[in-house]
């Protein structure tokens, strides 16, 4: 019989935990299937952030390491300054990356640091159950914005792939979602783009992958999926925002 | 081995690349700048990586990085660099990830002074961070020493898989003596455990996180375990004597250094004065005082903050002998003041 659907070696046996609806399971596998594809398993090294994705190290089937909150972009300069023929990515919700560490992957980028970054957005802290996030959009009700995420109180949705597109370092910044099959895919060419880029070692490369968070949004997983595109889309516009040939 | 003249913060970046540091992420801050721009001329010369972090915090999460991927890395700060490092440090001692931590302190508590002090002394032997753990502390108190207590750390560091402190005050990063440069380390700890990229093997995973409960006491029994191990290993202390002392001075560091021309002087004076020198902070020597302590009358902790160390000094002593204090903060006390205390006590009990 002929094989046409396997699990990636670069992911593990293992059940995720996610919630139903919740698009790190489809993040994690193009991941895999990227790595898979371009070979390159046993030289990656991936770090996991604080967040909903804590335990991605149980998933991946390759060296990572567990960070603290917001780190990832740190802990990846030194390992790929030391190892520079590794692959070393980053894994990063809103949280973790656009409010603790900002200030990381700002530098990581100004530096040209040649890492790859996957930045999962659903606009609020996941696993500490729905708070607001520096990406949480204007109206939005969070738990700690309870009447809906106003300019004058809480500030302004940070736009993260437009902020580090003006970084010169940043090789390529590109924004996908994962909410129809066809962004599935254009997901996935947009991480092994990426990870190309760190091939040929271009500079510092990130794809900001729009996600999902029934559970916290309060929505079934097909009206998730339909709040992404009614509400995400126009305040987080797809498409490449920084691409060095 | 040649004898040359260098300034102890020198002989520290050199002692440590001697011992195969090729990691170095710094932040700047006084007086520990000058370890980071000795580093950042040096490091790109050996093929090693020096990167000036945008933050501490980033700068320690280097460190974390840089081990995890196999290699010997330092970063060095001072007083609230160093706690802002605290974290990261936290995450070292459970990831049991090797590393050297220098720092040349200041006073404090909040932005403080930039004049020497030991004001760190809780913050270095307490762990500093979250949770229950130890780093190795170690204090030199001259040039030579920076040099071989920095290769000593690396090698303590790899050896039992922790952090390594060394504490230090500005005056002697700025010290310069005649020293004999060591040879360069050729034998290294395996690190099987480093994620480096899973070729021929299963996947290597450095994490901190335990939510199983069990597992996370069995984590800590664990590092306890290797707590134990060390303070049966590596307590270090010089002493000066004090096998006849009616009082015994415990001094550290740069005090340690200055003390001893105090004891000499007292001697001079009639007083039997001896001196122990904690050059492990933690774990700290005190089998040595505790031994000093049967013949003992009195002891004195000399240090450059408030009275820190002479916590431990009574934890050893166990109420047998009383502990006196004197410390100044902003300002190393000069021989001559340790000396009139001594010889103010010896008057005081009747000694002299």
């Amino acid at each position: 019989m002929k094989t046409v659907f396997q699990k990636p070696k670069s992911l593990q046996d293992n059940k995720f935990h996610y919630c139903p609806g919740c698009t790190h399971g489809i993040i994690h596998r193009l991941i895999a299937e990227c790595l898979d594809e371009m070979d390159i398993r046993e030289k990656t090294i991936g770090i996991c952030p604080v967040g909903c994705s804590v335990l991605a190290y149980d998933y991946f089937n390759f060296d990572t390491l567990e960070a603290a909150h917001g780190r990832a972009p740190a802990i990846g300069t030194a390992i790929k300054r030391l190892l520079p023929d590794r692959f070393v990515f980053t894994y990063q919700g809103d949280g973790d990356l656009a409010s603790i560490g900002m200030g990381e992957i700002v530098h990581a980028s100004l530096r040209g640091e040649k890492i790859t970054t996957f930045f999962i957005n659903n606009t609020l802290y996941g696993m500490t159950g729905g708070q607001m996030a520096p990406t949480t959009l204007l109206g939005q009700v969070a738990t700690t914005c309870p009447y809906g995420r106003k300019a004058e109180w809480e500030g302004y949705p940070a736009h993260m792939a437009e902020l580090l597109a003006g970084n010169e370092g940043a090789a390529y910044i590109c924004r996908t979602a994962v909410n129809s099959p066809a962004n599935v895919m254009k997901t996935k060419k947009a991480i092994k783009k990426a990870l190309e880029v760190q091939q040929r070692g271009l500079g510092f490369s990130m794809v900001e992958i729009l996600s999902t968070c029934p559970t916290n949004w309060g929505l079934n997983p097909v009206e998730a999926m339909k709040w992404m595109e009614d509400k995400m889309f126009p305040t987080y516009p797809l498409g490449e925002f920084k691409c060095v040939e | 081995m040649d004898r040359v003249l260098m300034k102890g913060n020198e002989a520290l970046a050199e002692g440590a690349i001697l011992a195969g540091c090729r990691g170095f992420f710094g932040y700047p801050i006084t007086p520990s700048s000058e370890i980071a721009e000795y580093m950042a001329r040096k490091m790109p010369t050996i093929g090693g990586v020096f990167v000036q972090a945008e933050s501490e915090l980033a700068a320690i999460n280097m460190v974390y990085g840089g081990s995890s991927a196999g290699f010997r890395v330092m970063t060095a700060s001072s007083g609230p660099g160093i706690s802002l490092k605290q974290e990261g440090i936290s995450f070292l001692s459970e990831g049991e990830l090797p590393c050297v931590v220098v720092n040349v302190s200041r006073g404090g508590p909040g932005l403080g002074g930039i004049q020497p002090s030991q004001a760190d002394y809780f913050q270095a032997t307490r762990g500093g961070g979250h949770g229950d753990y130890h780093t190795i502390v170690v204090a030199p108190s001259g040039v030579q020493e920076m040099m071989d207590l920095t290769m000593q750390a690396f090698y303590w560091a790899d050896y039992h898989r922790i952090p390594v402190m060394i504490m230090l005050e500005g005056t002697l990063g700025n010290l310069m003596e005649p020293i004999t440069v060591r040879e360069p380390v050729t034998e290294f700890v395996d690190k099987p455990w480093a994620t480096n990229g899973c070729k021929d093997r299963a996947p290597n995973v450095m994490n901190t996180l335990h939510l199983d409960s069990d597992f996370l006491e069995k984590r800590n029994h664990h590092l306890q375990a290797k707590y134990e191990k060390i303070q049966q290993e590596c307590k270090r202390a010089e002493t000066f004597m004090i096998e006849d002392a009616d009082i015994v001075i415990v001094a550290f560091g740069l005090m340690g250094r200055i003390a001893k021309k105090s004891v000499s002087e007292a001697r001079k004076q009639g007083v039997k004065a001896g001196l122990i020198r904690p050059i492990t902070l933690w774990p700290f020597p005190d089998d040595v005082i505790k031994s000093a302590a049967q013949t003992a009358k009195r002891f004195l902790s000399v240090e450059i903050n408030m009275g820190q160390m002479i916590e431990d000094i009574k934890l050893a002593i166990e109420g047998r002998v009383p502990v006196e204090f004197y410390g100044r903060i902003g300002i190393s006390p000069n021989p001559e003041e340790i000396s009139r205390q001594i010889i103010n006590i010896a008057a005081r009990e009747g000694w002299i």
